[in-house]
């Protein structure tokens, strides 16, 4: 694992600052040298590293994972991804065993389905953990946060994200679309939304990591948005409040019925990836690369999606 | 010649227990400490000043006494003991007037710690698992602790760019725990039943007492300069906190908890807001560049936790303990008097 430079100075990019948001800032005082102009970064005296005790109960890690967690939700989603979306992946064999990559992919249906498909075949498949990056909605919302960060989501920070890809060289999942994708209409249905302002690509420059999109096709169908109340989000501070066909098909499930997703069959292509010529670490990278190669990208996701929709007969069989 | 430290806060535990470890140094010269109070622990040669933190008074100390290193423990970190406006007092005006006094044109002062906090990241759903000693808040702060806090850190930064030949360590204290010590997590986790916000699960990390002294003695030492955050390795669930603690949990309602909070703290169970604000989203910081700087620790995060929770298992033998009171007469003529003999 290589240890990052101390010097390095991490800094926000606007992914994690609203515009004109007034935020007091935490300042540190810059690292001085001394008198005698020596360093006052030391070397850590070799042989001394003798491991500390650390008497842990729970196998839950710095990012709130835990394994048997996440053993238990694969044995209890594995039906419904195998059964219920019948989910088939093209060009599985494209990702990476080891090293740290950034999957970009589509996201859609009120609660998308895409994220536990990819997060799950991942997995199962290639036995590698793959850590979802997620909007901080995630972590406001009591129980299903910590669900969530149980299952390995991380909220998205470009910090989080760098310590994960460069630092422990993990697979980390991330939707640029965010809930812009999720919360559009069906009529709008696999019509990529702006992919942020390219935060991702930013990412994966300073952690010197690829990039592999995604293309998932079906997710749209297994939970479509019929209306949705901007008010009524507002009011609970929430992305948005869909009224969704799973409500009026299973209404008999009571509210149950709202979480069931539509048996659609489930397809993911792995497209190639995308690799960046500059060097990793940098404080800035120049935007009009970030925002060409971000483009690029969704271009990339959007005409995947197109091909795999004209070979599509039928929403639920494929 | 050895050093001479002025250490601010020599009634808190932290001042005493840093006014220990530096009497047994002999390369330390003098140590004069200041407080309201009276130190709670028994100590050989330092030199106790009873006073309010006030310009005047601080200016001619440093200068009379030739301090050439400042120790600043006298912040206060815990708002379940006091008032806002008391807390404001001593953090905010305590330091500007600290750092007035040792910015004078002919300063002796070579070198200042500060003993800050992690509480001035704050604690909030859209933070990074670890703050870096570079990261922003997320938020505004909304507690008069985190706010003062910031206030301490920035006459701080002003006098170190004001002062660049001196070696200015601000220190980043994550929550403490240990045997001694007295927290508000520490006393939450006393409890038979120990709250929490249903439905939260958030990391804490820890850092033993032991490490915080040595912590304060290595920046003194090697002349650290910078700020830097001073935490146990990993981050434990507060769900596993309890069990290492063998207690409890007592979920609290995630709705309108702040107003829940103020009848049990009506039943001494303290929840100050910044407390709250842990228990819902916790806090991590990035405690590798104390490390790079040569630091080692002697206790991770789940390591202090275990710690506490053995001496808690024997603290109501050990608490029966004699417990020293400061008599100034007497103290005066162990330092003063000719009748004492002194071994060297």
């Amino acid at each position: 694992m290589p240890e990052a430079p101390s010097s390095r100075r991490r800094r926000p990019t606007a992914a994690a600052v609203e515009p004109g948001a007034e935020v007091a800032t935490v300042t540190a005082l810059e690292d001085r040298r001394d008198a005698e102009g020596r360093s006052t970064e030391l070397v850590p005296v070799p042989g001394s590293a003798e491991p500390l005790a650390d008497p842990r109960r729970s196998d839950i890690d710095e990012w709130g994972r835990s394994e048997r967690m996440r053993q238990l939700a694969r044995t209890l989603y594995g039906p419904v991804y195998e059964r219920w979306h019948r989910v088939e992946w093209e060009g599985l064999d494209k990702l990476p065993t080891e090293g740290g990559a950034l999957l970009v992919a589509n996201h859609a249906g009120a609660i998308p389905s895409d994220a536990p498909v990819i997060m799950h075949g991942i997995e199962s498949e290639l036995g590698r953990p793959v850590y979802g990056l997620a909007d901080e909605v995630f972590k406001r919302l009591p129980v299903v946060g910590v669900l969530w960060s149980r299952v390995g989501g991380v909220l998205a920070h470009p910090d989080n994200a760098y310590r994960l890809l460069r630092e422990q060289e993990q697979l980390a999942l991330v939707f640029p679309e965010g809930t812009k994708g999720t919360g559009k209409p069906f009529q709008e249905r696999y019509q990529l939304r702006r992919f942020g302002r390219g935060g991702y690509v930013e990412i994966a420059m300073r952690s010197g990591v690829p990039i592999y999109p995604i293309a998932v096709v079906g997710a749209e169908e297994a939970m479509p948005t019929l209306w949705s109340s901007a008010r009524l989000a507002r009011a609970l501070g929430i992305p948005y409040v869909p009224l969704t066909a799973n409500m009026l098909v299973f209404a008999g499930l009571g509210p149950l019925g709202a979480v069931v997703p539509l048996p659609a069959k489930i397809r993911v292509r792995v497209l190639d990836p995308v690799t960046f010529d500059v060097p990793p670490d940098q404080p800035r990278y120049s935007r009009s690369r970030i925002m060409e190669a971000s483009e690029a990208i969704r271009a990339q996701i959007q005409e995947a999606l197109l091909d795999m929709l004209r070979a599509r007969q039928s929403v639920w069989f494929g | 010649m050895g050093k001479r430290v002025l250490i601010t806060g020599l009634g808190t535990f932290w001042g005493g227990r840093v006014a220990q470890d530096l009497e047994a140094d002999p390369s330390v010269d003098v140590i004069v400490g200041l407080d309201r109070h009276d130190p709670r622990v028994p100590l050989e040669r330092t030199e106790f000043v009873r006073t309010d933190e006030s310009y005047s008074i601080l200016a001619r100390i440093v200068k009379a006494a030739r301090i050439d290193t400042i120790v600043h423990t006298f912040l206060v970190v815990d708002s379940t003991q006091m008032s806002s406006r008391q807390m404001h007092e001593i953090n905010t005006i305590g330091t500007m007037n600290l750092f007035a006094a040792a910015s004078a044109p002919d300063t002796t002062v070579r070198s200042v710690v500060v003993k800050s906090s992690t509480l001035v990241y704050g604690s909030h759903p859209r933070d990074p698992v670890w703050f870096s000693e570079s990261s922003r808040r997320a938020e505004q702060p909304r507690s008069t602790v985190e706010r003062t806090l910031l206030a301490v850190e920035g006459y701080v930064r002003d006098f170190a760019v004001d002062n660049p030949h001196v070696a200015v360590a601000v220190l980043r204290f994550s929550n403490v725990l240990g045997p001694d010590v007295s927290t508000p997590i520490a006393s939450l986790l006393t409890r038979p039943l120990v709250p929490t916000i249903l439905g939260f699960d958030p990391r804490f990390q820890f850092v033993h007492e032991a490490d915080v002294v040595r912590a304060i003695r290595f920046a003194l030492d090697s002349g650290l300069a910078g700020t830097y955050n001073v935490a146990g390795d990993g981050l434990l669930p507060w769900s596993e906190v309890i069990d290492i603690c063998g207690k409890r949990p007592f979920p609290l309602s995630p709705i309108g908890t702040e107003l829940l909070a103020l009848p049990l703290g009506r039943l001494g169970v303290d929840l100050p807001r910044e407390l709250l604000d842990l228990l819902r989203h916790g806090r991590g910081v990035d405690n590798r560049k104390l490390k790079a700087a040569g630091f080692d620790y002697r206790f991770t995060s789940a390591g202090a936790v275990d710690d506490f929770a053995r001496s808690m298992r024997v603290r109501h033998l050990t608490a029966a303990g004699p417990e020293y009171r400061y008599e100034r007469d007497v103290e005066q003529f162990f330092r003063h008097s000719p009748a004492v003999v002194h071994d060297d």
